[in-house]
């Protein structure tokens, strides 16, 4: 496994190459959501014909939609049409040193343990050294080369592989799935292409460029992943540092395919800007990602950590084609001060023996809002299929609420379903036993929630799990007492 | 050691402590008995810094610090223990590692580095042993599920981790059978030296019979009405408490 941070070190630390001089060609499309501004986008990328053309499909679809009635939260006012749907690569504002940067946000890297180069590269300060994303991820996908891993921006994609995009761009998510989907297709920036190849296990964790640039990944980001039959990735998206961006509506699609006995692992740390004590200005996070089991005996695995966002709102899902093939969705979503999660997973058993896991963990603090939605759905010819569902809710304080919409829809009577719920409070007395045994109130709450959360953590990648443990308690510090 | 003076304190608007005066040495092992509602958990809440009692006069003295100054983790981390009458259960935090983290806290607070598993392990075994505590209760979470004896006797196996000055049990008894009270008056037994004092809050005289009092305090409606020796427990459970209470109405009708 390669240590990310090493290699951000590794880069950080490199002698002055090739200087600042490359000063990226800013070009800012003028807001606004119409035909012409899709075919300059698409034109700008030098895409081919028929993508052009599911842009403008998708962009059809997305006009006769409505936004979704059904959440458990009142939708903000989205003026679409002052939107920028083309600004790329957007440099940053360069700062001289760290005591330009906002001490809080620095005192938040301290506590991640995130070292001093990568916080500069962070929050956008001169680093003694060339940033050159390109080339670590060209050092990395040197490596994967030679094993046939393709793993490279979406935008590469369509340009190196076009066959592949082609074959399975939207078979996933069609562009027709939901409006948020629907403008994502139409619009998308760029993303990440993976595609695994039969037989080959991938031998590194697969992490959006990093967690350096992972903030830059634009608003319309989109995400496809193919594993070949017998082959397995781990992909983790996202970062623990704390991440604040302009674009106040992110809506991502991400598709996964696994084929025959291949198994995808998709990890998220989301922890973008949720806003400040009164939710505003923070990001809107409506994420579209699905995966499907298309192949026998085939996995795919969801885990995620929500801590950020002012609204967090997607479900991750898998569809099981494949007999007996696998789905697992992993979740922790927090909410704080006036953070609304409406997060969950939808499960379609297709095939026959299909099994699948659900477990939630929700934590709601001071004025937070968090809701559990997840389908389980078993199809006439899932014989056998199984699914157990966990979906446990923790409280702190009294202002803060949970719900649990779980629905069940069977058409076959050997489908066996098994749901289980509880809420729990950090209580007064809890936390002060633990106090008497001289543990203080904010690592009291700590130790609770990684108890509570331990199962999902567990799931992830160790480096990962670490700093996820570290950025629970960052995010709660505060909220009793 | 500690010293309490004059100690009022009060729950949601309604007076409890009305004057506490008590003084204990290294060394000491104090009963303290009383009715019901009389006051005795509250003085141990107090004493640990529960917030929803307000002390509204008096002074604590514990080694020469003003221990109503201290946060509740700092006066454990200063060497107050108290076991809990109710001790909480915590679902998903392991008996273990709360107990790593409860005593890797208090040695940071003395400047001393954290222990290192192997020896946090066998420190484990020893005191296992020591209080008579089951190995197969470490790794389940935190009380959860535990039987009634069982949290009381996981209070006894922390108060011998964290090896404490001060250790405060309050009706640790209650609720003990006959073997199990034995279990836990031989683990306190085993624990007492010359440096720490013990607290013993109970009802019953029978504990006593194990654990041998230097002192014995009657607590009735928020004061210390009387103190003696262990004879005076012998007399409680003869006599009750009623004698007690009227010549505390004789006194303070004078
Ligand atoms: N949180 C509280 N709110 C109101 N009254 C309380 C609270 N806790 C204790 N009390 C009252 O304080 C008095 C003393 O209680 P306690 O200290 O538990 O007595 P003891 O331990 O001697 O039985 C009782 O009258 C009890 O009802
Ligand atoms: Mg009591």
């Amino acid at each position: 496994m390669i240590n990310s941070n090493e290699i951000i070190d590794d880069i950080a630390n490199k002698e002055y190459e090739f200087g600042f001089t490359t000063d990226i060609e800013m070009d800012i499309a003028p807001p606004g959501l119409n035909e012409d501004i899709i075919r300059f986008i698409s034109a700008k990328k030098n895409e081919p014909e028929w993508l052009l053309e599911w842009r403008l499909k998708g962009f059809a679809a997305f006009k006769k939609m409505e936004f979704p009635k059904w959440q458990h939260f009142e939708m903000p006012a989205l003026d679409l049409q002052a939107v920028s749907y083309y600004a790329a690569p957007r440099k940053k504002k360069q700062l001289n040193s760290l005591d330009e940067v906002d001490p809080e946000l620095l005192a938040t890297f301290e506590k991640l343990g995130i070292p001093l180069n990568e916080q500069k590269a962070l929050t956008g300060v001169a680093v003694d050294a060339v940033f050159d994303s390109v080339s670590v991820a060209t050092t990395f996908k040197g490596k994967l080369k030679e094993m046939g891993v393709i793993f490279c921006s979406f935008g590469e994609a369509v340009q190196e592989h076009p066959e592949l995009v082609k074959k399975y761009l939207g078979s996933v998510v069609p562009h027709t799935d939901n409006i948020f989907a629907a403008l994502n297709s139409a619009v998308f920036s760029d993303g990440s292409f993976v595609y695994i190849p039969k037989g080959v296990r991938c031998p590194m964790e697969l992490s959006t460029y990093f967690r350096i640039n992972a903030q830059n990944t634009g608003q319309f980001e989109r995400t496809l992943i193919i594993a070949d039959d017998n082959s397995y990735v781990s992909y983790l998206e996202g970062c623990t540092a704390p991440m604040r961006d302009e674009n106040q509506l992110h809506a991502a699609v991400v598709e996964l395919v696994a084929l025959e006995h291949a198994e995808i692992k998709y990890s998220t740390v989301q922890n973008w800007y949720p806003g400040d004590k009164d939710g505003k200005g923070g990001i809107y996070n409506f994420v579209t990602k699905r995966g499907i089991c298309k192949g026998a005996a085939s996995k795919i695995s969801w885990t995620q950590v929500e801590t950020g966002s002012a609204i967090t709102w997607k479900y991750p899902s898998v569809i099981l084609q494949g007999d007996h093939s696998e789905g697992e969705f992993y979740s922790v979503a927090v909410v704080r001060n006036k953070q609304i999660a409406d997060t969950g997973t939808k499960i379609h058993h297709i095939g026959k023996g299909t099994k699948s896991r659900i477990i939630s963990k929700g934590i709601s603090a001071g004025h937070g809002d968090n809701s559990y939605r997840g389908l389980v759905s078993v199809g006439p010819r899932a014989d056998n299929a199984r699914n157990f569902t966990q979906c446990d809710s923790l409280l702190i304080g009294n202002q803060c609420g949970s719900h649990t919409f779980p629905y069940i829809e069977s058409r076959n009577k050997s489908a066996m379903i098994e749901h289980e719920a509880t809420t729990s409070k950090i209580g007064e007395d809890q936390i002060f036993y633990l106090n008497q045994r001289g543990i203080d109130s904010e690592k009291a709450v700590a130790l609770i929630v990684n108890g509570y959360v331990k199962e999902v953590l567990n799931q992830l990648p160790m480096e990962f799990a670490v700093e996820a443990q570290k950025l629970l308690s960052i995010t709660l510090e505060g909220s009793v007492g | 050691m500690l010293t309490i003076k004059n100690l009022h304190a009060e729950v949601e608007g309604k007076k409890i402590l009305k004057g506490i005066n008590l003084e204990i040495n290294k060394g000491e092992m104090h009963a303290i008995m009383g009715p019901n509602g009389s006051g005795k958990s509250s003085l141990a809440s107090v004493l640990a810094g529960r917030d929803n009692y307000t002390v509204t006069e008096g002074e604590v003295w514990f080694n020469g610090k003003n221990l109503l100054d201290l946060s509740p983790e700092d006066r454990a981390r200063e060497g107050v223990f108290l076991a809990f009458q109710y001790p909480v259960e915590i679902p998903g935090v392991s008996n273990l590692n709360f107990l790593k983290t409860a005593l890797n806290e208090i040695r940071a607070y003395k400047g001393l580095p954290a222990l290192e598993a192997r020896e946090f392990l066998k420190l484990t075994k020893e005191k296992q042993q020591l209080v008579d505590f089951h190995s197969n209760l470490m790794n389940r979470s935190l009380n959860e599920g535990f039987s009634g004896g069982e949290k009381k006797r996981n209070e006894i196996f922390q108060l011998a981790m964290l090896d404490p000055q001060l250790a405060i049990l309050d009706e640790t008894d209650s609720g003990l059978d006959i073997d199990a009270l034995r279990i836990v008056s031989n683990g306190v037994n085993k624990l007492r030296d010359a440096e720490k004092s013990f607290v013993v809050i109970t009802h019953y005289q029978r504990l006593l019979e194990y654990i041998i009092p230097d002192f014995v305090h009657v607590l009735y409606n928020g004061r210390i009405i009387k103190t003696g020796t262990k004879e005076l427990a012998l007399e409680l459970e003869e006599r009750g408490y009623d004698w007690l209470k009227e010549e505390l109405h004789l006194k303070e009708s004078v």
